[in-house]
């Protein structure tokens, strides 16, 4: 197994044990990019539970989830397994409700006072 | 490096042509851009997708030289 696939491994085990994976920057408590902040900023105003994994500390997860998904950038959110979205997206759907909407979808408890932009 | 907004425009037009593309320097300092592109072909594909195609027209920059070009895509509706 190359170390490609390992990490890709790994990313398809972690996303399908947590409803809600947030790959990103720093930590949900310590962003360390302006990107990563906006996304666990939305999702800790939601009251959303959800695990955060940080790329700075890994150089092949960093690298790895962006073969994984075809996607350029971090961060990156996974809802049960699937990618939603990068900041612009995630951004985008909290604003227009569909994150909320989404969460229900996927009956994802989170802080339903907090819905309302 | 920064990179240019007409050059941006100018490769996501390369690979979308119908794309209609608004870009806008937001500092500046031509390194922090957003971009609304709007185009029919991405009619009933997911936001994910739309995106991955922006991504793909600008080769490789994104996430690169480019790190700040805050994206919005829309379907054109005829």
């Amino acid at each position: 197994m190359t170390e490609q696939q390992a990490v890709h491994d790994w990313i398809t085990k972690t996303i399908a044990a947590n409803d809600v994976v947030l790959f990103m920057k720093g930590t949900s408590q310590f962003p360390q990019c302006g990107f990563s902040a906006q996304v666990a900023q939305i999702l800790n105003h939601l009251g959303v539970n959800y695990k955060d994994v940080n790329v700075l500390e890994d150089m092949g997860i960093r690298e790895g989830i962006k073969t994984y998904s075809n996607w350029p950038t971090i961060p990156q959110l996974y809802v049960k397994g699937e990618f939603i979205g990068g900041c612009d997206i995630v951004r985008e759907m909290f604003q227009q409700g569909e994150l909320q909407q989404l969460l229900d979808d996927k009956g994802i408890s989170y802080d339903k006072r907090s819905a309302v932009v | 490096m920064p990179m240019d907004a007409k050059e941006i425009e100018r490769l996501i037009k390369a690979s979308i042509p119908d794309a209609e593309v608004s870009i806008r320097d937001l500092a500046g300092d031509g390194d922090h851009y957003a971009a609304h592109v709007v185009s029919s072909a991405f009619v009933g594909k997911t936001r994910v997708q739309q995106h991955q195609m922006v991504y793909e027209a600008l080769g490789g920059r994104m996430g690169d030289v480019l790190h700040a070009l805050a994206l919005t895509t829309s379907p054109r509706k005829d």
